[in-house]
């Protein structure tokens, strides 16, 4: 049945990316290199562009930068999974919409920019949360819904912000974070700072109309805003040939550049994003699709597998796995051994325990947190008698 | 604008038209394309860019050429624009000013006469006022633009017109006080924007017949002035609310209920609320005419609250 064969055809082309790919690695240094001299290493697969020449296969590295992906997405992989247990252990309640498998878009981004950059993104941000600098008792605790958490335990899973690092959340709605992003970007160009945002949003929200409506202003006004759109394949259970005719998104921009990135090579999304930045403070807006794979299911109360075979979530495992790659690529160019990269591994799942311990012992808020920062200034609690004096009643 | 280069103004036709109803005027010229920005018309996404643009430091008025039109930007005001600053703990604040033309006009139709002050009155964190005179008009739109808090403020398509002299200093008014149009002593009648014009045409007609209205012009439509409203309320003892809303669900509703929890104690005769007809505005003149509440209207409402 022609059904069958979509979906078998489309897990192929999911497996791609790695399969077409025979030369991974290139050494173009001596064997034992200091930890400061550079690497040049080529990416998966070459980036495919529109309406633009995409930049070169070659990313320059140090072995501090991948050491540095690699304990990170550790960490990353590892505060996901305990988010995982913690949710089945009714201690996170309600949402929770986890990124492993994605974390290489989060740290190849981080790469490339700086904290005066801006992030916006939607509900899938606990990881991006932790690139910009947000700490695991931070986030812990905001799942938990605890005082010590990032929105002081009012936004919850959807909802984490960190304002001084240039990271505006964390939105429910699908795609209403994309015109925010463009609003960034305007506030960026008014003040002439030199800064960039990226806007991430994935293949389910790219069939919003306020997408397009966003990206037609930005264009107009040359705003430095790039769109990223993490097509993680399917928009919870739909997948991404049922929801779009035309599901190259880097195109969908029309009069827009785009660029398709393999999205599970840390290393190409940070040359992409490098790119990215430099391109829109002259030009405009651009768009940057990531080809990347979630393992979880869309969220914690979907089990991944009534709109995807086990095989395919275990086969992008196996072949494409961002953690995987960067171990490959340490071990290849003799940067590291087996025995010290398990040891970052127990170390990373040691730190998780720690911050989910720290974070458990964080008291609920305060019922009176109830009516702060409703109004800037606490406005609208209470409602007064005729002489101001006696309190009548206490505003819902 | 002159005294906050962070003031910026967006909407449909705002700069190099002026303003479907001229309100901004020239600003374009005095400060440039960016600063007065002509969107497309996009106005789910051009209110959620100025919240975007808010939340870097900037402080957007917003635009809708009529009211009714920011219906398509529902999502953005109330989820982005009302409880960002809750939801991220303080972090963020966002100080738009969303205005524009609503009521019912003359002759403009169904989808051109709405009043989405009873839509929007729910959304928490956002603060809503209506100004009726070119002075409070001025005075609160200072205020709105001074507040760290996203503003609603309500214009009426048919006051554009009206002339006054308002003083050459500068004043700033509160956002969360009612004006005291006419003392009296027999009847608190409580309204806001256009209706205030046929209050007062009323209260010449109850004036002449022997009755005493105070006449309040609520200005804040949330959170309400209960201070003043409860002041006049002890004096009188009797309250008629006069409002261009429907009556579901509307500005008036929701004041009959805060009036009957509050003063309970002090009232005489129950709240009497007169809002629009629950009918969309029909295009007939006559029609359009009864869908709202007329001064013959409200002289009733008074003698009979008054027996």
């Amino acid at each position: 049945m022609s059904l069958i064969k979509q979906i078998a055809s489309s897990r192929s082309s999911l497996l791609k990316p790695f399969i077409t790919s025979t030369n991974l690695v290139r050494r173009s240094f001596s064997s034992d290199s200091s930890s400061e001299s550079a690497l040049s290493i080529e990416t998966s697969i070459p980036f495919i562009g529109h309406r633009i020449d995409p930049p070169s296969r070659t990313v320059e590295t140090t072995p501090n930068e991948l050491m540095d992906f690699f304990k990170t997405m550790v960490l990353m992989r590892r505060m996901e999974i305990a988010a995982d247990s913690l949710y089945k252990a009714k201690l996170i309640r309600g949402f929770c919409h986890l990124y492993d498998g994605q974390e290489a878009v989060a740290i190849g981004m981080e790469a490339a920019i700086t904290k005066k950059d801006a992030i916006i993104t939607a509900y899938r941000d606990h990881c991006i949360f932790l690139g910009r600098g947000g700490t695991l008792v931070e986030a812990f605790a905001e799942l938990m819904g605890r005082r010590d958490g990032c929105s002081k335990g009012k936004g919850g899973s959807m909802h984490f912000y960190k304002k001084d690092s240039g990271f505006f959340g964390g939105h429910g709605i699908v795609g209403a974070q994309v015109p925010l992003g463009c609003g960034i970007a305007f506030g960026q160009k008014y003040s002439k700072d030199g800064s960039v945002t990226f806007t991430l949003y994935g293949d389910g929200a790219a069939n919003q109309g306020q997408l397009f409506e966003a990206l037609n202003m930005s264009a107009l006004l040359d705003l430095p805003v790039i769109l990223v759109c993490e097509n993680n394949h399917y928009g919870m259970g739909t997948a991404e040939w049922r929801a779009a005719k035309s599901p190259a998104y880097y195109k969908r921009g029309d009069y827009v550049p785009g660029l398709k990135v393999d999205g599970m090579d840390a290393l190409a999304v940070k040359q992409a994003c490098k790119f990215a930045k430099e391109y829109v403070l002259k030009n405009g807006p651009i768009i940057l699709e990531m080809d990347t794979y979630r393992y979880h299911g869309h969220s914690m109360s979907d089990p991944g597998s009534t709109y995807r075979t086990r095989d395919e979530i275990s086969g992008v495992r196996q072949e494409r796995d961002p953690i995987e790659r960067i171990r490959k690529l340490l071990l290849a160019h003799e940067l590291s051994t087996e025995k010290d990269l398990k040891d970052i591994e127990k170390s990373a799942r040691k730190e998780v325990d720690e911050a989910i311990a720290k974070a458990k012992e964080s008291p609920m808020p305060d019922p009176s947190e109830l009516f702060t920062n409703v109004y800037v200034k606490g406005y609208g609690v209470e409602s007064f008698g005729a002489d101001r004096k006696e309190l009548r009643a206490v505003l819902p | 604008m002159d005294r906050d280069p962070r003031v910026c103004v967006v909407g449909e036709d705002v700069g190099h038209y002026g303003g479907s109803y001229k309100v901004t005027k020239d600003l374009a010229n005095k400060f440039g394309d960016l600063r007065v920005l002509d969107t497309p018309i996009a106005e789910n996404s051009f209110t959620g860019m100025a919240i975007g643009a808010a939340m870097t430091g900037l402080r957007p008025v917003i635009e809708g050429m009529n009211m009714g039109f920011l219906l398509l930007a529902f999502n953005q005001i109330s989820n982005n624009c009302g409880m960002l600053h809750y939801t991220s703990g303080g972090q963020f604040t966002i100080p738009v000013v969303i205005r524009g033309p609503g009521g019912v006009g003359r002759n403009l139709g169904a989808e051109h006469s709405q009043r989405l002050e009873s839509y929007f009155q729910s959304i928490p964190g956002i603060q809503m006022v209506a100004c009726s005179t070119p002075y409070n008009a001025k005075g609160l739109m200072k205020a709105a633009i001074r507040s760290e808090n996203p503003v609603i403020l309500f214009e009426h398509v048919l006051l554009y017109n009206l002339k006054e002299t308002i003083p050459d200093e500068e004043y700033v008014l509160s956002l969360e006080e009612a004006e005291m149009v006419r003392p009296g002593e027999h009847i608190t009648i409580l309204t806001y924007s256009r209706m205030r014009y046929h209050v007062m045409q009323a209260a010449k007609t109850l004036v002449n017949k022997g009755y005493d209205p105070e006449v309040i012009d609520i200005r804040s439509l949330k959170p309400f002035d209960l201070y003043t409203i409860g002041n006049s309320i002890k004096k009188t003892h009797r309250v008629l609310i006069v409002e261009e809303c429907m009556r579901t669900g509307g500005i008036g509703a929701s004041l009959t209920a805060a009036i009957n929890e509050n003063f309970n104690d002090y009232l005489d005769a129950p709240v009497k609320c007169l809002s629009s007809q629950d009918v969309p505005t029909p295009y007939a003149g006559t029609l359009e005419e009864w869908t709202v509440v007329q001064p013959a209207q409200i002289v009733t409402a008074v003698e009979q609250l008054c027996q």
